[in-house]
């Protein structure tokens, strides 16, 4: 377990340092930088973006660069947002709980896929599971930022009202901002979770120690409650690693359309506006995030499931 | 998607059974109308196809799929079309402005006589857009596919094949681009690049072979150690004949189903991208971008929201069930 841990560890590191340097020099060799989007305003003068790229450090070579920022990044120093004139992992710190809660909702929402498989495994070939089976085929081919636009425009013209932001103030408001852009991230989930619970549990269904289960004459239920869910359930952790990256930009379309306050809206932004710190550092925190996820569910694994032996 | 497929390959590792083995051993086609004779006729003829041929006898008889194959070549047709149609039929233009009837020029009309699905706030026909729109859209899908096909396939077979440091050097690659969170790639990708048709393509295709190179990989594993191979291999044949001639026609059927799921994913990735402004660039339409304008306009101009959605919905769904039902189809185990 030790050397396992170890092992990872340094991978991480490694695979972090890799996608660090390759994003920051993608993002400084390309021509056409933050000044065409940026510094590029009315009565801006050449001397005044020279002096802002020199503030900025966009002057310096591209070693000598590397090396500062590097070096800064390590001390989680990501200098300073051009939009924002603040340090971007503030900004993220900032929209990081709008966002938890829009995806704690969603998944909550998704974990109604659970049952949705469990049936469909137990009704196997039959109408249920064509049912649902239709209805994870739909779901995946539903781009679900388009749905996010046909539901507002349903929504303004039938209640003139949608939902935009965040709602503050009261728990009713606040609810009411958050269903539809939750459902429609969880939507994605529930086709998820549905699928794999279907395939996991007809896969623990045709072996031996369920039908000695079923042989003592234990009733279906009791079968699929402790025999069957329990098993075909622990690999649903891997899926809960994938949390955590998903945080940071998986709601990035929704959050847009919405106008939620969150991280991934907060890339977009930096996007639009070339904010390379922010950007840099948004894509540094999400890697972390991807990298940390996948570890924590392997050793959780470990945990769950005594076959997994680290090595 | 990749879960599905995953157990697929996790379901063909376990029977010990390499992708389409029976692929080499092509019967005579032509002797199969003689066996249907006696018992079970069905049977009989599948039996007597071959590994196409037999994969094509239970497609035809899987309605789901036909129907879906249908409407995505009507589709496809309609897009290949669509200069012909645009210019002869509706007598329109993809870029210019339409005049109304009163000869006025028809701006934010809504769907009726003249303009199907009406027009969008710069005059500019939607039925025009929609067709010239689904030309670049599907062209995105299909390369795309071809590149990350042709990247992932290779990556894949030298993997599984050379095993050791190659196998380690690829394998890393995937980590990366796989930890990577994508849209943040495609979005930096296209804000540096602002890449057209053939970029995004490239871009798209470049991070996702992934998946494509993993179950390449487990496949070739497994066939690698057939015996036929170790024949090859002592009858002096060099390693790039070994790998198209005896090996890549086990990964065939692999192949072919993830192509239609690279399909779906490049439509679907493309037209959020294009969708947030950071795809195709306008003047060019596409499916996702013709969305982009009307979220300011919905409460004007409703009629603009449903079309694209809606066809890149349909498209979708098609390439995704015939990609289903080819894998139920190319699959030997299922009879």
């Amino acid at each position: 377990m030790r050397t396992f841990l170890i092992r990872r560890l340094i991978q991480s590191a490694l695979l972090l340092w890799l996608v660090m340097t390759m994003t920051f020099v993608l993002v400084r060799v390309t021509p056409g930088g933050p000044e065409s989007a940026f510094l590029n305003q009315e009565g801006m003068e050449k001397a005044d973006i020279d002096r802002m790229r020199e503030r900025f450090g966009l002057n310096d070579p591209l070693p000598l660069a590397y090396v500062k920022w590097m070096g800064n990044a390590i001390r989680l120093d990501f200098g300073r947002s051009y939009h924002y004139l603040r340090p971007p992992l503030d900004l993220i710190r900032e929209r990081i709980w709008p966002s938890l809660q829009l995806q704690g909702m969603a998944w909550l929402i998704g974990m109604t896929g659970i049952p949705l498989g469990v049936l469909a495994a137990s009704y196997r070939g039959r109408p249920p599971d064509i049912l649902i089976r239709i209805f994870t085929v739909v779901g995946d081919a539903t781009p679900n930022w388009w749905m996010a636009l046909v539901i507002i425009v349903l929504l303004s013209t039938y209640t003139g009202w949608f939902p935009q932001g965040q709602g503050r103030g009261n728990p009713g408001t606040w609810f009411m901002h958050i269903i539809i852009p939750a459902s429609i991230l969880g939507l994605g989930l529930v086709v998820a979770f549905a699928r794999f619970t279907r395939s996991q549990v007809l896969e623990i269904l045709g072996q031996d120690h369920v039908r000695t289960a079923r042989a003592k004459g234990l009733t279906e239920g009791v079968v699929t409650n402790r025999h069957v869910l329990r098993n075909a359930l622990t690999p649903a952790v891997t899926i809960f690693g994938g949390l955590l990256p998903f945080l940071i930009g998986g709601a990035a379309l929704t959050e847009g359309i919405f106008n939620w306050p969150g991280t991934g809206r907060l890339f977009l932004e930096a996007a639009n506006t070339r904010d390379y710190p922010l950007l840099l550092a948004i894509i540094t925190v999400a890697t972390m995030a991807t990298l940390i996820g996948t570890l924590l569910a392997d050793i959780i694994y470990g945990f769950v499931d005594p076959r997994v032996r680290y090595s | 998607m990749s879960a599905t497929a995953d157990a697929a390959e996790a379901a063909r590792k376990r029977d010990g059974l390499p992708g389409g083995v029976e692929h080499a051993a092509q019967p005579d086609g032509a002797a199969a109308p003689a066996l249907v004779l006696e018992g079970n006729a069905t049977r009989r003829a599948v039996t007597g196809l071959g590994f196409y041929g037999r994969a094509w006898f239970k497609l035809r008889r899987d309605p789901t799929t036909l129907i879906a194959g249908a409407v995505l070549g009507i589709i496809i047709l309609a897009t290949l079309l669509a200069p012909l149609i645009t210019q002869h039929v509706l007598h329109t233009e993809p870029n210019t402005m339409v005049r109304g009837p009163d000869g006025r020029f028809a701006i934010l009309k809504g769907p009726g006589a003249g303009f199907l699905l009406g027009t969008d706030d710069l005059g500019r026909d939607a039925v025009t857009r929609l067709l010239h729109a689904g030309r670049v859209s599907l062209s995105i899908g299909f390369l795309v596919m071809v590149i990350s096909l042709s990247i992932g396939t290779t990556a894949g077979l030298a993997a599984g094949y050379f095993g050791g440091k190659v196998d380690d050097v690829i394998n890393a690659i995937i980590q990366v681009i796989f930890n990577v969170p994508s849209l943040f790639l495609l979005i930096i990708l296209s804000v540096l690049f602002r890449p057209g048709v053939i970029g995004l393509s490239i871009i798209f295709g470049v991070l996702g072979w992934g998946g494509t190179a993993r179950q390449v990989r487990g496949v070739v594993l497994s066939a690698r150690n057939l015996d036929y191979v170790a024949a090859a291999q002592v009858l002096g044949a060099s390693n790039v004949r070994i790998m198209a001639q005896h090996i890549l026609p086990n990964v065939a059927n692999i192949v072919l189903v993830v192509a239609g799921f690279d399909v779906a994913g490049a439509i679907l990735g493309e037209s959020a991208l294009s969708f947030l402004g950071f795809g195709v660039q306008v003047p060019t339409a596409s499916w996702g971008n013709m969305l982009s304008g009307s979220q300011d306009l919905f409460r004007r101009a409703p009629w603009l929201v449903y079309p694209p959605g809606a066809m890149i919905f349909i498209t979708v769904l098609c390439v995704v069930l015939i990609a289903d039902g080819l894998r139920d189809a190319l699959d030997p185990r299922v009879k």
